[in-house]
């Protein structure tokens, strides 16, 4: 190769600028095809992953027959906490559809060595990295929580004593701060996906996924209870920000406490907002430092 | 009779493979054992919080220690949650429909239609030999937690007749587990693809086999329907004589069901296994 043509490569890597939005709807077109090439497996999984959170539905509705409301005057009672629940379900399906099948995928390129033909790409790696594949089948939640979230609202609207008014700014606030909560959820699982590089094969990230969603899908007053109980609560607000996922926008569409504490709701969306955008940082940072301590994989 | 001595001395050797293949890996055991407890952190708050809701609700201010839910202070219910992890690292069986349906589908069955070992027996050995080894080393994280919260199991230690009842359950919910499993893999004979039973399987069982919730708290009918299903022997049975919520005559009754239910998985995995060899065709090495 000659001085001039090596140049012109160089110059032509420099003009070139991916079409994010393009290679995204290729990620799309690729996962669907795969999803629809076993149709009756595709079918199979969305009812039992749809049978899982009904069985949880189940449980709540248990747990409503001999209490009014979770905690003492926090506000859940059970219509409340049907806009919870619904909301804890959207953000976990969509999180288990386009991020979780994603994060297990980087590990295992990382383990594999096959994470050089993505570093050779032209494209953002990080991108390339987080939205290839999707799980279409997990998606069935995202309907099964909508349906709920809307039972509960539609309840809470046509309350006898207190109904509760939705406007538009609401509308906008709770799809804002959903968006906020797959934000901090994507970053924290990127990042732990990430640390492979250096632990090697990191088989548990379902594992730590399991663990997270148990905090983070449960009120945050809960917590607030004892030593122990607000040290947690502090750990998964400041520190690992996870229970501003669903509480935040949960609280904005149920009004648990109609009112009386929206002073405090609003310090926790302005918390949650830049929580979100710290978050998204952070998990650039580490992906980056992880990046740089890639070693392949001998052959 | 020489045979029967060939024989125990063949299936202690594989006793003994299989237990020294477990202790590879002992810290990552532990560490992962500790880890499984995490979850009930969430739920001893969740339970806290209902609790006192019903403490504040009820007429007068109620302690919130006097409060029961169908019988269960909020101590029983923590000290359940932990008792019901106890239950399931006996009756949980990780791997095992899975591992029959592979080897199902890829002929690795064929090996013992060749050699002189029955496979399910060789699959309980091998079950027993790593339950041994996880209670060897779970232990500690176990004895750690019960340690910390030990002032929630208002009951104390069970007495002798409760303890004996209390091994015996645990023991039949390990078998129980074992043959049910089994048969649930067993079943890949005529379905090569298994996995969606064993979700549905592991969903019924986390409901209904009380990990989620005691079943005391079921509303008329489901109590009594759930009552006839085996499920609640694999969790909720062992946990509640623990509790001291089960007692003489009806825990003895509860242990005739529970061995009754296991006789039964007994025999239909024989008879799937026999069933199964007659469909089952091996091609190609």
């Amino acid at each position: 190769m000659n001085q001039s043509t090596e140049t012109n490569v160089e110059a032509q890597a420099q003009r070139f600028h991916p079409s994010y939005w393009r290679v995204f709807r290729t990620f799309i077109r690729n996962s669907l095809v795969r999803a629809m090439s076993f149709r009756m497996n595709f079918w199979l999984e969305s009812i039992s992953s749809m049978a899982w959170t009904l069985m949880n539905l189940g449980f709540f509705k248990i747990i409503f027959a001999h209490t009014d409301s979770i905690g003492h005057n926090t506000g859940w009672g059970e219509q409340e906490f049907f806009v919870f629940l619904g909301t804890t379900w959207i953000i976990t399906s969509l999180i288990q559809t386009f991020v979780m099948p994603n994060a297990q995928e980087f590990s295992e390129l990382i383990r594999t060595g096959n994470l050089d033909f993505a570093l050779l790409k032209p494209i953002d790696t990080q991108f390339l990295i987080s939205f290839p594949k999707m799980d279409w089948s997990n998606l069935s939640n995202l309907f099964v929580g909508i349906a709920v979230l809307l039972y509960g609202l539609w309840q809470l609207m046509h309350d006898s004593v207190s109904p509760i008014h939705i406007g538009p700014l609401q509308i906008f606030a709770y799809l804002l701060f959903l968006a906020c909560g797959l934000a901090i959820l994507y970053s924290v699982m990127i990042a732990l996906s990430a640390t492979s590089i250096w632990l090697g094969r990191n088989q548990t990230l379902y594992t730590f996924w399991f663990y997270i969603t148990n905090f983070y899908r449960q009120p945050m007053e809960i917590y607030q209870q004892g030593l122990w109980g607000w040290a947690l609560w502090g750990l998964f607000t400041f520190v690992f920000p996870i229970l501003l996922v669903v509480n935040v926008p949960a609280r904005i569409m149920a009004q648990p406490l109609r009112g009386s504490a929206s002073g405090q709701t609003i310090a926790f969306c302005v918390w949650a907002l830049a929580a979100a955008v710290l978050s998204l940082l952070a998990s650039r940072w580490v992906f980056k430092k992880a990046l740089g301590s890639y070693r392949s994989a001998s052959s | 009779m020489e045979s029967l001595a060939a024989r125990s001395r063949f299936w202690w050797s594989l006793f003994r493979v299989s237990l020294e293949e477990r202790l590879v890996y002992r810290g990552d055991f532990a560490f992962g054992t500790l880890m499984r407890f995490l979850p009930i952190i969430t739920q001893i708050f969740l339970w806290w919080a209902i609790y006192d809701a019903r403490a504040a609700s009820a007429e007068g201010a109620t302690d919130i220690s006097q409060v029961e839910i169908r019988g269960y202070t909020l101590h029983d219910m923590i000290a359940y949650m932990l008792l019901v992890m106890l239950a399931r690292a006996f009756s949980s069986m990780p791997g095992l429909t899975s591992g029959i349906a592979r080897s199902v589908q890829n002929g690795e069955v064929k090996k013992f239609l060749i050699q002189p070992v029955d496979m399910v027996g060789c699959l309980l050995l091998q079950r027993i030999a790593h339950k041994l080894v996880y209670y060897l080393i779970a232990f500690f994280p176990f004895a750690f937690v019960f340690y910390l919260c030990s002032n929630f199991f208002d009951a104390g230690f069970p007495d002798p007749v409760h303890l004996l009842g209390l091994v015996a359950a645990l023991v039949g919910a390990f078998l129980l587990g074992f043959f049910l499993e089994a048969c649930l893999g067993l079943v890949s004979f005529w379905f090569l693809e298994v996995t969606s039973l064993a979700f549905v399987y592991m969903l019924m069982n986390f409901f209904l086999s009380g990990h989620m919730f005691p079943l005391d708290l079921l509303p008329p009918p489901f109590d009594f329907l759930v009552g006839l299903l085996p499920f609640q022997y694999l969790a909720y049975f062992p946990s509640a004589i623990a509790l001291g919520k089960v007692d003489g005559q009806l825990m003895l009754h509860g242990l005739l069901i529970q061995y009754a239910w296991i006789l039964f998985f007994v025999v239909l995995s024989r008879v799937l296994w026999h069933r199964g060899l007659i469909r089952y065709g091996g091609y190609g090495g």
